[in-house]
């Protein structure tokens, strides 16, 4: 196969080499500005939040050495070498770690059903008014964009101590992140049906009902499992201002220097984060795998 | 053929799976929401939620929003900006060591760089129990080593997003395209080399987006970890909170809703300037 290349003059191609330096030189020059820019930010970043490499570096043993003392039993042995030492109080801690659960579990299902209530009037093709709609937006907007930690904090002002403010807290965070995933599957539904029921006579709710819920049941189960799965998370740390949970014996343990006890919570804390993840991940993939049979 | 006409005993027939359904799968759905029910009333009761209690606690709250008008920084206003920039800081750096600690360890981590699963198990695991400690606990344990203040906001940040973003750049890694990587070592290219030209031109703009869009998230980390003494603004509004000054409080959530939503919107514009309105849409 002969394949003609066709050389141009010197004089032409002297000026695309030209044109295509410069064109490079140029996307160069934007990339650098970018990095100066960038690394100003970062300079910046670095006063502001008091970074002190001296301090890093000077103490920096700590840090490995903190996870040596978290590891080793008062005895001085590593903590491995006696589990039962080790875990001694596992009995409390797996209480903890089941109210733990049990906060996610009812602050999400809370959370996923006003979700599910609100998600309709706030997707752009089922509101039945743009002002709701428009209200109801903000209304999750700031329910997802306040910390669950923060309401926490107030809730156990008003609530009192206990669980109930960390569900509360767990449940709002989680109707304003899945309310508006929810009402982003929602507008992603095909309207056919909709339109459908609606030529029959229906009434909005009755469309919802028939025509928009059969179509995003399982988007919305999915994301209630992968909430589900960050409030375990969430929940483990609600403890820290009062409002149950494992965290409570963390930050105590934390706090007062318990060495041992801190890594074997952090320990029960991963490891069912690990089962939860893994347990979800399962449902979930059965939920498409439901899905996709049909 | 008029509907009158229509026997829906013959429909009947001709789609039993519509209408005679086994009972089993007749029974699963709503078995399954009476347990979740069960369970979530079993919640209820054991996690002391009593109805006296609920309105006792919402009549409260009531008092508590009203108290809140009109949101009042009172003279504490440089002190709250001050905390609002190193909240801004401490986003901001956390974010950026992690990632460029995590980009080394997220190609050990990925399929196409070790084949090895017996390699890149540990290195899985590893990130996964960084990202299975909540951002507030590594902020309690690095102010025992470099004591309170925003340093210790900064390395929280920075050592869970590490857990996060391993995962996610691995990913990325194993979604780009090998062809470049092949055609590098078809030059007689070595394994640095593959990866430095064949693969990072790929990955590096799918990675910037996920680095801005974790500085946008890490706002909102860094606002919370000052309740347990990590710095930034979440330290002023714990004690704020502490102190009961409820209009200091809703000033400085609206200084927070406003700032995240600053960010919002200034990183989703970057984001686009990166990686394209195509690569998103």
């Amino acid at each position: 196969m002969t394949v003609a290349v066709s050389i141009l003059p010197e004089q032409q191609l002297a000026a695309l080499n030209a044109a295509y330096r410069q064109a490079v030189a140029r996307r160069r020059w934007r990339l650098l500005l970018g990095a100066v820019i960038f690394a100003a930010a970062l300079a910046l970043a670095a006063v502001g939040a008091e970074v002190n490499l001296r301090t890093l570096f000077t103490y920096f043993g700590n840090f490995v050495s903190y996870f040596d003392r978290i590891l080793t039993l008062d005895s001085g042995q590593r903590v491995w070498t006696d589990v039962g030492e080790w875990l001694w109080g596992w009995r409390k801690w797996l209480k903890m770690l089941g109210e733990t659960l049990l906060i996610s579990y009812v602050g999400t299902l809370i959370g996923a059903t006003l979700a599910f209530i609100l998600n309709f009037f706030a997707a752009d093709n089922t509101s039945p008014a743009p002002w709701l709609r428009f209200v109801v937006r903000r209304l999750l907007e700031f329910a997802r964009t306040v910390p669950g930690i923060v309401f926490a904090l107030v809730f156990v002002i008003a609530f009192g101590l206990g669980p109930m403010a960390g569900v509360l807290a767990i449940a709002i965070h989680s109707t304003g992140a899945l309310g508006k995933l929810f009402s982003e599957i929602v507008e992603n539904a095909d309207m056919k049906p909709v339109e459908g029921i609606r030529s029959t006579g229906a009434s909005w709710l009755s469309c919802m009902r028939f025509a928009v819920v059969p179509q995003v049941t399982a988007g919305y189960a999915s994301y209630a499992l992968l909430r589900f799965e960050i409030n375990v998370r969430e929940a483990s740390v609600m403890g820290f201002v009062g409002a149950g949970g494992i965290g409570q014996e963390l930050v105590v343990a934390i706090r007062k220097f318990y060495y041992s006890d801190v890594s074997a919570i952090l320990l029960t804390i991963i490891v069912t984060v690990f089962i939860i993840d893994i347990t979800t991940g399962w449902l979930r993939g059965r939920l498409f795998g439901m899905e996709a049979r049909t | 053929m008029t509907p009158q006409d229509v026997d829906t005993r013959e429909i009947r027939a001709r789609y039993p799976d519509v209408f005679d359904r086994p009972a089993s799968a007749r029974l699963a759905m709503p078995a399954m929401i009476v347990a979740a029910f069960a369970i979530l009333i079993y919640g209820l009761v054991d996690l002391d939620f009593s109805p006296s209690r609920f309105f006792a606690g919402l009549s409260q709250l009531g008092w508590i929003s009203l108290m809140m008008i009109p949101p009042d920084p009172g003279s504490s206003l440089p002190v709250y900006l001050k905390a609002l920039g190193e909240t801004l800081s401490i986003a901001l750096l956390g974010t950026t060591v992690a990632a460029l600690f995590a980009l080394p360890v997220s190609l050990l981590a990925a399929r196409n760089i070790v084949p090895s699963n017996i390699l890149r198990f540990p290195v899985r695991r590893f990130l996964d129990s960084i990202r299975g400690v909540d951002t507030l606990i590594w902020a309690l344990v690095w102010i025992n080593v470099v004591g309170l203040g925003p340093f210790a906001g900064v390395l929280a940040i920075a050592v869970s997003d590490f857990g996060a973003f391993g995962k996610l750049f691995s990913e990325a890694i194993e979604s780009a395209d090998q062809k470049q990587v092949e055609g590098i070592r078809a030059s007689g290219g070595s394994a640095l080399h593959e990866i430095r030209f064949g693969l990072l031109p790929q990955v590096l703009p799918v990675i910037a987006g996920q680095v801005l869009y974790f500085i946008e998230s890490n706002t909102r980390s860094a606002t919370i970890i000052g309740i347990v003494g990590a710095g930034g603004i979440g330290l002023q509004l714990a004690e704020q909170i502490r102190v009961l000054e409820w209009q200091k409080v809703s000033f400085l959530i609206l200084m927070i809703l406003v700032a995240v939503a600053a960010i919002d919107f200034i990183s989703g514009k970057l984001r686009f300037a990166i990686i394209g309105r195509r690569a998103v849409a």
